[in-house]
């Protein structure tokens, strides 16, 4: 499975560059200081790590840093001062739409998709490759196959036929990692989004290599939110309880310390989906319904919408955790702002479609503010919250968490089967479409999405690594409530 | 008997941001690969991060006196081969 596992330098230059930037917006010159980023971190006659030269490792961190003002790398002008972009950055009012941009700078030196003859080509005899080309794009020169780049239309039939295993397909990681087919390389030599396929699941921010594709952070509109005194609220994802080096409950105080404040946890919210979801499951089986899918995951949300229509009768009509708990801070408080605490890319889209959702931080741009202002967390004094969370709904983080809580609140003589769609590749889609039409799923009926290998814990805007993650939430789900069947304590 | 070589891993809250929750599997990968031989630990802020700008040198690793930079699984595991000689 791939987890977020593989620790990325380009993820250390991205934090990096989100804890200057919070410096610089809280100094008395955040434009100047901004445009000085890159300069920075790459000085005059500083060792050049990555790139061919200074100049260009200054061009990808200025882009970096664009992404870093929530703007698009792809339209700002590159002749534009960092410092005007990041004035402009302050005049917005709402974060752009689409939550991705690509940074073209650093996408270049990525080599197109195709199909390559490697050294270890023999130039045999039976030279299969060109027998089995149907295009006739395999010719023999000095010895060696040769594809004419033309005619190949990259089938990679060659690929297989070649005893020495002499051909290979170069994978582009973004096209590769790409569940929908929404990211490509074109003509111009970087990748581009099509934003009416992409379903933001982040999946392409995790693969590329060279860190190329980047979120477009708000870190700017919630300093500036903070600044201004307003009444800045943290709703924080079950997900967040594995990501920092402390005790769960020392996460509060650690969070106010940044300037929010109050702190609600999302789970709270889950405990009303899981609830609501397992008395609709109950309603929907009963209507002779054969199976349901959960509706949690934002990413399999915008996969239902954009490309498999045929499942919304399937899928359940119960809101997400996140909506739930911004409709109770909202009553709560009228005159907040709020601040969803991500662990993904997907809830980004999520946040705009919700009035009360105003703002998404994920947890690589917490740590960022966390190191910028120097708070260590596991300092922090231990808090409990207002609503404290039952145990199932802490655990919706983990893949099986949710079907599992939906589980605990269904009467037992209800047949439950549930399954668990543990990330959306090519594979589960063809899959849920499969059930979709057929109306019917031969594995069981309560069928969990989650977009990510391993639930929550695998988003691509977490910080700690997969396996550590998931032993500190489970610590804490075990110390949390369980969640009771009142009904069926009644019964018994 | 030789001395144990001692490697701090900082979990501080900058270095692990930084980096050093994917260098958590040095606590179990070094005892398996060299016993009692090297002592490795996960600690708190090893107070490296907050002079000037040093953060962005995170994550730290100590490896007995020898502070590294920037520190990946690779390089803290050459450092233990160099003292181990
Ligand atoms: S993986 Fe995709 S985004 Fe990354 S450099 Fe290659 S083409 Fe560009
Ligand atoms: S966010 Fe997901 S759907 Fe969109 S381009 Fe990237 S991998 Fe494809
Ligand atoms: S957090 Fe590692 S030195 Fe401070």
């Amino acid at each position: 499975m791939s987890m977020n596992s593989t620790p990325k330098q380009t993820s250390h230059l991205k934090r990096e560059i989100l804890v200057r930037l919070i410096k610089a917006y809280l100094s008395d010159n955040f434009a100047e200081n901004t445009r000085l980023i890159p300069y920075a971190m790459r000085p005059k006659g500083s060792e050049v790590p990555y790139r061919c030269c200074i100049h260009k490792e200054r061009a990808i961190l200025r882009d970096r840093t664009v992404a870093g003002l929530g703007m698009s790398i792809e339209e700002a002008d590159d002749s534009t001062l960092l410092s005007t972009l990041a004035e402009e950055s302050l005049k917005r009012e709402e974060p752009e739409k689409n939550p991705l941009t690509v940074l073209t700078t650093a996408c270049k030196g990525c080599v197109p998709s195709r199909i390559y003859v490697t050294d270890l080509c023999q130039g045999c005899v039976a030279r299969p490759c060109i027998n089995t080309c149907k295009f006739g794009a395999i010719s023999i020169q000095n010895g060696k196959s040769v594809i004419d780049p033309e005619k190949c239309k990259n089938c990679g039939m060659c690929v297989q036929v070649c005893p020495y295993q002499a051909i290979t397909k170069i994978i582009v990681p973004c096209e590769n990692a790409c569940p929908v087919g929404a990211i490509a390389k074109d003509e111009d030599g970087y990748a581009k989004i099509d934003f009416e396929k992409c379903i933001s699941c982040g999946k392409c921010v995790a693969a590329c290599p060279f860190g190329a594709v980047h979120e477009k952070s708000q870190i700017i509109d919630i300093l500036k939110n903070v600044k201004a005194g307003k009444k800045v609220i943290a709703m924080v994802a079950p997900a967040i309880m594995g990501q920092l080096p402390c005790k769960p409950a020392q996460l509060k105080e650690a969070i106010m310390k940044l300037g929010f404040a109050d702190v609600y946890e999302v789970a709270q919210g889950a405990d009303v989906t899981t609830k609501t979801e397992a008395k609709e499951f109950e309603e929907r089986l009963e209507a002779g319904a054969e199976f349901m899918t959960t509706s949690c995951c934002a990413g399999y949300n915008e996969l239902v919408e954009k490309h498999i229509p045929e499942m919304k009768p399937f899928r359940s009509d119960t809101k997400t955790p996140l909506y739930y708990t911004a409709e109770i801070v909202k009553k709560e408080h009228p005159d907040a702002v709020t601040v969803f605490f991500s662990p993904c890319n997907a809830k980004r889209k999520e946040a705009m479609q919700n009035p009360n959702v105003d703002f998404v931080l994920n947890y690589e741009e917490l740590g960022a503010w966390f190191v910028a202002l120097g708070v260590q967390v596991s300092e922090c004094g231990e808090v409990q919250f207002k609503t404290e969370a039952s145990a199932e709904a802490r655990n919706y983080a983990v893949t099986g968490g949710v079907a599992k809580a939906v589980q605990t609140m269904l009467p037992e003589h209800l047949p439950t089967y549930p399954v668990v769609i543990n990330g959306l590749d090519k594979q589960s889609i063809r899959d849920l479409k499969k059930y979709a039409k057929n109306g019917v799923c031969e594995l069981g009926n309560l069928i969990e999405v989650m977009a990510c290998p391993g639930g929550c814990l695998g988003g691509n805007g977490t910080v700690n690594a997969y396996k550590q993650a998931l032993k500190q939430l489970t610590g804490y789900v075990n110390e949390s409530k369980p969640l009771v069947n009142e009904e069926e304590h009644i019964e018994k | 008997m030789d001395k144990k070589v001692s490697v701090k891993v900082c979990l501080g809250t900058t270095c692990f941001v930084m980096g050093s929750a994917n260098l958590q599997e040095l606590i179990e990968l070094v005892p398996k690969k060299y016993g009692d031989r090297v002592d490795v630990s996960g600690v708190p802020c090893l107070g490296l991060c907050s002079i000037d700008w040093e953060f962005s040198k995170a994550p730290y690793v100590k490896v007995d006196d020898e502070v590294i930079k920037e520190a990946t699984v690779e390089k803290v595991l050459a450092a233990i081969e160099k003292k181990l000689k």
